[in-house]
């Protein structure tokens, strides 16, 4: 079968990623939400995830969203990264400026 | 007040790749590369500005935007301006003239949410691109993708509006066209204008300093946004949101993504304003319509992403 598999631990969701496509992108073609989707560009730090099983090539990331230290514990952004191996993942908590930010939307509503 | 704040005249994003950012903002906003200088930083302008440029990418491991600068009538306004910010208390740094090639000094300053600014007086006047000054056609051949008309606007997310609005308002000598009040009288949203547009810059209260929401470029018509989002399907570009209508100013618009994450706006039309018109207020309880007038919901990701 073409592409690889990609399981999120987190929310059990299973989908297809063809070669050379994003994580995210192939999650959002599939009408799943089990990862958050920012600005698809690597930029915003909206689609953290973590690798736990797997081979993948990363394209270029905010590094103040994920600094060398964590891309060495698989923690990385599902919009830049592009399996070479079926992908177990999980969803990674938001950092606290990200829950605090949820907070203040929260208020305006 | 007039304080001799004339317009935007520039804004400087961080990229994380040059070479996908330039084929975005000139393929499919219809930018004109201008110029290059040694610290690899590349030189834009939209076609009917006279400037020599107004958008700046710098490749960095981390988008954003580095400045946004408003050009000022003349040189005495300059000093006087600068003057008038030390006096306030802001602190002030010179930016020597050819640090951006063919700018004539800068005067840079930071507010309390976090946000880098800059006046300037001098530019070098290039033209209308495509255009003579002279019995000029209506437009120039040639334009790529979008065609934008022009640099607009900013809108960033930072603390401290209220300390902000002290500085554009009476020190530079913004008016307040716009704001959203939360319940208890707070201001979590103000647009601000030199001139007769509805906004020139925009604040919307967040907890973390510094960040950017959007840089926006002007379009002449709805059927103009419409081809936007063609486009924008045409090269697969990250969408956010549109085309819809915005309650706060009005104005038609799209909002999508450029390669590295930062969000741009193209949008047309909008309310106007003169010096007598009293601020429009937004109740907070009406956010989600102030924000989209059509789906009158709040769009988690246009309150939370941002670089
Ligand atoms: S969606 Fe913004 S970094 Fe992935
Ligand atoms: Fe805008």
């Amino acid at each position: 079968m073409a592409g690889f598999q990609v399981l999120n631990r987190t929310t059990g969701d299973r989908f297809t990623c063809q070669d050379g496509q994003s994580v995210l992108k192939a999650m959002e073609q599939l009408g799943l939400k089990c990862v958050p989707v920012g600005c698809r560009g690597g930029g915003c730090g909206y689609c953290k995830i973590r690798v736990l099983e797997g081979e993948f090539e990363c394209g270029k990331m905010s590094k103040v969203h994920v600094p060398p230290e964590a891309v060495e514990k698989g923690e990385v952004l599902a919009c830049r990264i592009y399996p070479l191996t079926d992908l177990t993942i999980e969803c990674v908590p938001l950092p606290e400026a990200a829950l605090a930010k949820q907070t203040t939307t929260k208020s305006l509503r | 007040m007039k304080k001799g704040v004339m317009r935007p005249g520039h804004v400087q994003i961080r990229v994380l790749d040059m070479d996908e950012a330039v084929k975005h903002y000139t393929d499919l906003l219809g930018m004109i590369e201008t110029d290059r200088d040694d610290q690899g930083r590349v030189y834009l302008k939209a076609w009917t500005e006279v400037d020599k440029f107004s958008l700046v990418l710098r490749e960095a491991d981390e988008p954003g935007c580095d400045f946004m600068a408003f050009k000022v009538v003349n040189e005495e306004a300059l000093s006087q301006l600068e003057r008038d910010l030390v006096e306030y208390g802001v602190e002030v740094e010179q930016v020597p003239a050819e640090e951006l090639k063919d700018c004539g000094r800068r005067v840079r300053f930071s507010v309390p949410s976090g946000h880098a600014f800059e006046l300037f007086a001098d530019k070098k006047y290039t033209g209308k691109w495509g255009l003579s000054s002279v019995n000029p056609e209506a437009w120039p051949r040639g334009l790529q993708g979008m065609k934008a008309v022009r640099f607009d606007h900013c809108l960033f997310y930072g603390p401290e509006l209220a300390a902000v609005y002290d500085i554009f308002v009476n020190v530079l000598g913004f008016h307040l066209a716009e704001q959203v009040l939360d319940p208890e009288g707070t201001r979590i949203a103000q647009f601000l204008t030199v001139s007769m547009k509805e906004h020139d810059i925009a604040f919307i209260h967040h907890e973390e300093k510094g960040k950017f929401h959007h840089a926006s470029f002007f379009l002449e018509t709805w059927e103009d946004v419409l081809r936007a989002a063609d486009l924008i399907s045409m090269t697969d570009t990250s969408i956010d949101i549109g085309p819809t209508r915005h309650g706060l100013t009005h104005g038609k618009t799209i909002y999508f993504f450029d390669p590295s994450g930062n969000r741009n706006e193209v949008f047309c039309g909008g309310d106007y304003f003169y010096p007598d018109h009293k601020p429009v207020t937004w109740q907070a309880e009406q956010l989600g319509k102030a924000i989209f007038y059509h789906d009158r919901v709040l769009n988690e990701r246009f309150l939370t992403v941002l670089t």
